[in-house]
């Protein structure tokens, strides 16, 4: 595998490709991008509990399920066969304050040593990942959508209220990165 | 439960993303090529480390321009893109006119956009990535994904005593 393709892609590369995503959808389908809105699906599908909110037809919608599956074959299919293995490079900064948790491994996109099933019972790791999760998927419902429906798709549509969520998501968080987590690290 | 078309639309749309705006009936079939889309997005959110936990760190902590870079030039080129098919009237390769529905604003936007900040700091990721993240092997991001669609039910169940 050629270099390029197995090394990180820069900025410049990675970012346009994620915009074409608008374009590739609307022209294949009619579809507006955005991707929280499966986790919605699910609970339709899955568990609807006669909430109004989950009560529409979510097979009409049943191509965003698809989308999100093929993201994740493509997680399976970069990590396995357009990756190399040498470590993350990540500001000297950010190594002398991770160093301080204990966190010193920066091989693979998901740190090990913060994110692994035993940690799932430590206060932590049950705050990292469950609290965290669970955050996600409540926000970003709450917001009407995520970076791709709001940050990707809003903004490239010039919608207003999706500038005022991704200003909220990025305050959100630059508070809990900088003020809050380090607590939550230290546990 | 079968609700009047437009009900069922109304509750659909209020969820302002994701909205199927094809009208055409679609086979099962038809949308492998939504995972073909999928799986393409899926690797460039792999080769660009922005389902990195580290990189999010970065980010939030003004310590790198690369997820600035990347969310940046990705709305360049996606408000280029839609002002072309609007400008074009460009059509679906069904020939259906494409829409683009406008975003209501709630106060959801401000409470959920800041606790989903929260979460995307403690994760590293958002939706999208939790999918990903989970495809390059991390499989306990099963239980944050799971916890996420808990999350999302929650929300759905309390939606009506929340300030919107």
């Amino acid at each position: 595998m050629p270099e390029w393709i197995t090394k990180p892609w820069p900025w410049y590369v990675a970012g346009p490709l994620i915009g074409l995503t608008v374009p590739l959808l609307l022209l294949i389908g009619n579809r507006t991008f955005g991707i929280s809105s499966s986790l919605r699906h699910v609970c339709a599908a899955c568990l609807p509990a006669k909430i109004p909110f989950f009560n529409y037809d979510w097979k009409k919608e049943i191509w965003n399920l698809f989308f999100v599956a093929g993201v994740l074959l493509g997680g399976i299919l970069a990590a396995n066969f357009l990756m190399d293995s040498t470590p993350m490079v990540v500001n000297p900064k950010l190594v002398s304050e991770m160093a301080t948790y204990g966190i010193d491994n920066y091989n693979g996109l998901v740190p090990s040593q913060v994110f692994n099933w035993p940690a799932l019972l430590t206060t932590r790791g049950f705050i990292l990942m469950v609290v965290g999760g669970f955050l996600v998927g409540f926000g970003t419902r709450y917001a009407g959508g995520c970076t791709s429906g709001h940050s990707i798709m809003g903004l490239s549509n010039l919608q207003w209220p999706s500038l005022v969520a991704t200003c909220c998501f990025m305050a959100g968080g630059f508070i809990m990165a900088n003020l809050i987590l380090p607590f939550i690290l230290k546990m | 439960m079968q609700k009047p078309i437009n009900t069922d639309f109304e509750i659909r749309s209020e969820n302002a993303m994701c909205v199927n705006q094809s009208e055409l009936s679609s086979p099962l079939s038809s949308n492998i090529k939504y995972l073909l889309a999928g799986i393409l997005f899926g690797i460039v959110l792999i080769k660009a480390e922005v389902i990195a936990w580290f990189r999010i760190q970065e980010m939030f902590r003004l310590q790198s321009f690369h997820m600035y870079g990347v969310i940046g030039s990705a709305v360049v080129v996606g408000a280029i893109s839609v002002f072309l098919i609007k400008r074009l009237g460009l059509k679906t390769i069904d020939g259906e006119t494409i829409r683009l529905e406008e975003k209501k604003f709630s106060k959801g936007q401000i409470y959920g956009g800041l606790l989903f900040g929260f979460g995307w700091a403690m994760t590293g990721a958002c939706p999208g990535p939790l999918f990903a993240q989970i495809g390059s092997g991390a499989l306990v991001v099963i239980v944050t994904l799971l916890s996420a669609i808990a999350g999302t039910w929650v929300y759905g169940s309390i939606k009506e005593n929340l300030p919107h």
